[in-house]
Order: structure tokens, then sequence, then C-alpha cells
């Protein structure tokens, strides 16, 4: 188990965005996260990630426990080291790419392991020319992150969330703010990933590459898991009402 | 006075003039960065302090603040200055006003800066202090260029409020060589104002230079 998330309460000023939402991730897992915008989706990412915090539940990675309820009903976090080691094993990949647009590619992909990993910039640097190759984009390692298509930067931050090593990858939406014809490329890289066993959860609209690519459909409306399984079933013969309705929304 | 001495004259007073004007950038720059944090800061005391200071800085007139400067030690406690106290006052005065405007320059440009960057690094491990020195900072800059190349000249010109409590810069000794008897009168202040207007162009092609070198990204 990489990451295990239990009864996840999350509100924003009194809306309860996450209701008693449970998950867990196992190595080798490819999970599709699907529903209506406002169903709590990105949320649930933004909490596993950190960049929200939790009301209540507990979060799990790896060995460490990085929240869990405490004794007053609300959720403690672990210490910071604890918290920074977990972050270690994770990466996200985010809807606007958020490439840093100061470094050059090659640097967004080598600043942090280099930084926060410790880890030999000489080493590093060859591990990044090597992803970049992977995403064809040898030939932008020098460039900076305005020059380069949408569709490229967001191969760049998947590369760059793959340099931290993660062993699990998020993906918010990652195609949603492309145009149609450049979510193709970034698709098929992801594609490839699950192929070579990259543990993944992806939050998406795309619903035939969600059906194709992953091995588990989770679909969230209002703040909880409606229905979820293996993507032939869940796609293919929905036991919820509400599943059923929301695909053909979709299909039409 | 002959116009060759008087333009001596007016060069050696323009030293200190751009003694001024070097030394307010030099402490004002980071101490705008102080009073930023200050401004931001979670403990509502501070931020309350700091907030009360912008607003006195920006609503006071600095000629004003130099004299409270110069004068506060001897009229509230009675205390001998020391000879160079005046000069040590302006600067005092300057850094302490300039700051204040490039605090909310500062904090104008990196609240501009998408909230993704942010989040960007605090997945990728940075700490606050990482995230702000290497990601925010840099994008700060080149987002604050032009308004703080506006700034610099307006400081070049506001060294000449210093002549209020008698600092000799060069607006002072331009005065002082104008009204005295055989000077070359007129000429004086057409001389003094070639001096600031040269040195205020050498400061905006200098800081395009600095924001073209910023331009690289973005």
């Amino acid at each position: 188990m990489i990451l295990e998330m239990k009864n996840i309460q999350k509100a924003f000023d009194g809306l309860q965005v996450l209701k008693d939402i449970s998950f867990s991730v196992d190595s080798g897992e490819v999970i599709s996260v699907i529903g209506p915008s406002g169903s709590g989706k990105s949320t649930l990412l933004r909490c596993a990630t950190f960049l929200e915090t939790i009301d209540a539940g507990s979060i799990r990675y790896m060995d460490i426990l990085a929240a869990a309820t405490g004794a007053e009903g609300k959720a403690v976090y672990a210490p910071k080291k604890d918290i920074l080691k977990c972050k270690s094993y994770f990466g996200l990949v985010f809807q606007q790419f958020n490439l840093f647009p100061h470094f050059n590619v090659l640097k967004n992909l080598t600043d942090a392991p280099v930084l926060v990993q410790k880890r030999d910039r000489a080493e590093v640097t060859e591990e990044a020319l090597e992803l970049l190759r992977k995403m064809g984009l040898s030939d932008k390692a020098n460039a900076y992150p305005d020059q380069l298509s949408g569709g490229q930067k967001q191969r760049v931050a998947i590369a760059r969330a793959l340099a931290m090593n993660p062993k699990v990858l998020f993906f918010d939406e990652p195609t949603s703010a492309l145009d149609p014809e450049l979510t193709g490329e970034v698709l098929k890289v992801i594609r490839q990933l699950a192929e070579e066993n990259m543990t993944m959860v992806i939050v998406t609209h795309e619903m035939p590459f969600a059906r194709a690519v992953s091995n588990h459909v989770i679909f969230m409306d209002g703040g909880v898991v409606v229905e979820e399984g293996h993507p032939e079933q869940v796609f293919g013969d929905p036991k919820q009402e509400r599943t059923r309705q929301f695909l053909q929304n979709y299909n039409r | 006075m002959s116009v060759p001495t008087m333009i001596i004259q007016l060069a050696i007073a323009f030293l200190t003039t751009m003694g001024i004007f070097g030394l307010t950038l030099l402490g004002s720059l980071p101490l705008g960065l102080l009073v930023y944090f200050g401004k931001t800061c979670r403990f509502r005391i501070i931020r309350g302090i700091v907030t009360v200071y912008i607003s006195i800085m920006r609503g006071t007139p600095l000629m004003l603040q130099t004299m409270v400067i110069f004068f506060g030690p001897s009229l509230l406690f009675h205390t001998q200055v020391p000879d160079n106290w005046r000069f040590t006052a302006v600067v005092i005065a300057f850094i302490v006003n300039y700051a204040a405007y490039f605090a909310e320059i500062y904090r104008g440009g990196i609240e501009s800066i998408p909230v993704g960057q942010t989040e960007a690094a605090a997945v990728l491990g940075y700490t606050r202090g990482q995230t702000f020195v290497r990601i925010i900072l840099p994008q700060m800059f080149r987002r604050v260029m032009p308004s703080l190349t506006n700034e610099v000249i307006t400081l070049v010109k506001d060294t000449s409020l210093a002549h209020v409590i008698g600092t000799v810069e060069m607006f002072t000794r331009a005065r002082q060589i104008a009204v005295a008897p055989n000077s070359p009168g007129m000429l004086t202040f057409a001389v003094a104002a070639v001096f600031y207007y040269v040195f205020n162009y050498i400061m905006a092609f200098i800081m395009s230079r600095i924001e073209k070198k910023f331009s690289y990204f973005q």
C-alpha cells in the first residue's frame, strides 16, 4: 500500500466538500477519478498532496502516518520532517502545469532533486536528460517554459514530477487546460507510463482515456464515492443510477 | 565666481547627492523586503504596526520626515548630535521612507505571481524559505522592475529635499552660488538641472539593462 486515506472530511467555509471518503492506492495501480465539477475530486488530490489540510480522517504514505484524527476529533498532522518524507513518495501534475518560468526546462527538472533530495547534480542531470528524451523533448532542455506549447509544458511538468522518483504520480485534470489537438501527446505519455507500471491517480474528464488506461475507476459526486470498480464495469455496466446519468451526459 | 569654478563646486556637491542616493537605495531595497514581511506577517500586532508605519511614510511629506529625524534627538532628549548627524539624518529619513514604498511595490509584485508557483514548490518539498528565495523573488523582481525604475528616478530628484536641514548636496550648493554676488546666476541652476538630468538618464539606462537581463523568461 502506497497511500491510504481513511474517512477524510474536508469543508470550505461550512461547505462539506469531502464527506467521509476513504481511498487507497496500491503499487502498480492506475486509478481514474471521475465525476462532475465540484464533486470533490480535485480537493481529494489536494488533500493527498498536503496542499489542503483535512478536517478529520487519516492519511498514511507507506510506513508514515502523515495525519490522523486526534482526541478532539480534529486531524493532527505529523511533524514537518515526516511530511517532507511523504512528499518524496508522490508527484503532482497540475492542470495549469505550474512550471517555473525563470528556470529552463532542464533546471525545472533538476532543481528539486538537487536542492530538496540532496542528490548528486551530475547524476540528476543525466536522469533528467533521459526523462526528457522519453517525453520527446530532448531538444527543449535549454528552452524556457514560455517557449513551449501547452502540450510540451505539460510533458515537462510530468518529467519534473518523475525526476523526484516518486512512488505514485497524481494528475489533476492534466489535459483540461490544453487545446484538443494537444491532449493526445500528453495522454500518450501517461499511457506509456501505465505500460511501465507506474502507479498513478488521474483526475480526468477524458472518459475514453480513463476507461482505456486505468485498472480502477472511482466515480465521485457530492463529496462521496458513488461507485468504484473495474473500468469495464463502471463504464460498461454502472450499478448506480447517478453514475449512469453522469456517463450518459458525457456520451451525448 | 567663474563658470568653471561653479561647475566644479556643483560637481563636488553632487558627490553628496550621489551619496544620499546610493546609501538610500542600499538600505531601502532590502529594508523594503523586511517591511513586506511585516506587512504580511501572521501576527496581527506586527501587521498593524507595519501598516501604520507605511501609512505615515506615504501620508506625510518626506521633507517633514527629514526634519523630524534631524531635530528629533535634540528637541526630545536634549542630546548633543554629532557633527555628521546632518547627512546621517537625511540618509535614515530617506531609507525609512523609501522602504515603505518598496515594500508595497514588492507586495504588488508577489501577489501577482500565480499561487500555482508556490503550490508546485510545496509539492516538490521546497521549504517556505527556499520557495521564497528561489521561486518567488526572481519572478517578483521581473514584475516590479518598471515600478522600481520610477522610484529610483524620483529618488534622484528627492535628494534635493535634503536642503531643508542644510545638507550641502548639489541643490543647496547651487542655491548658495546663484544668490552670491558676482555669480553666474541663472546659469548655475541650468547646470544643476543638467547634472540631475544626465544622472537620471544614466540610471534609467542601467535600470532598462537590468530589466532586459530579467526578460529572458516569460
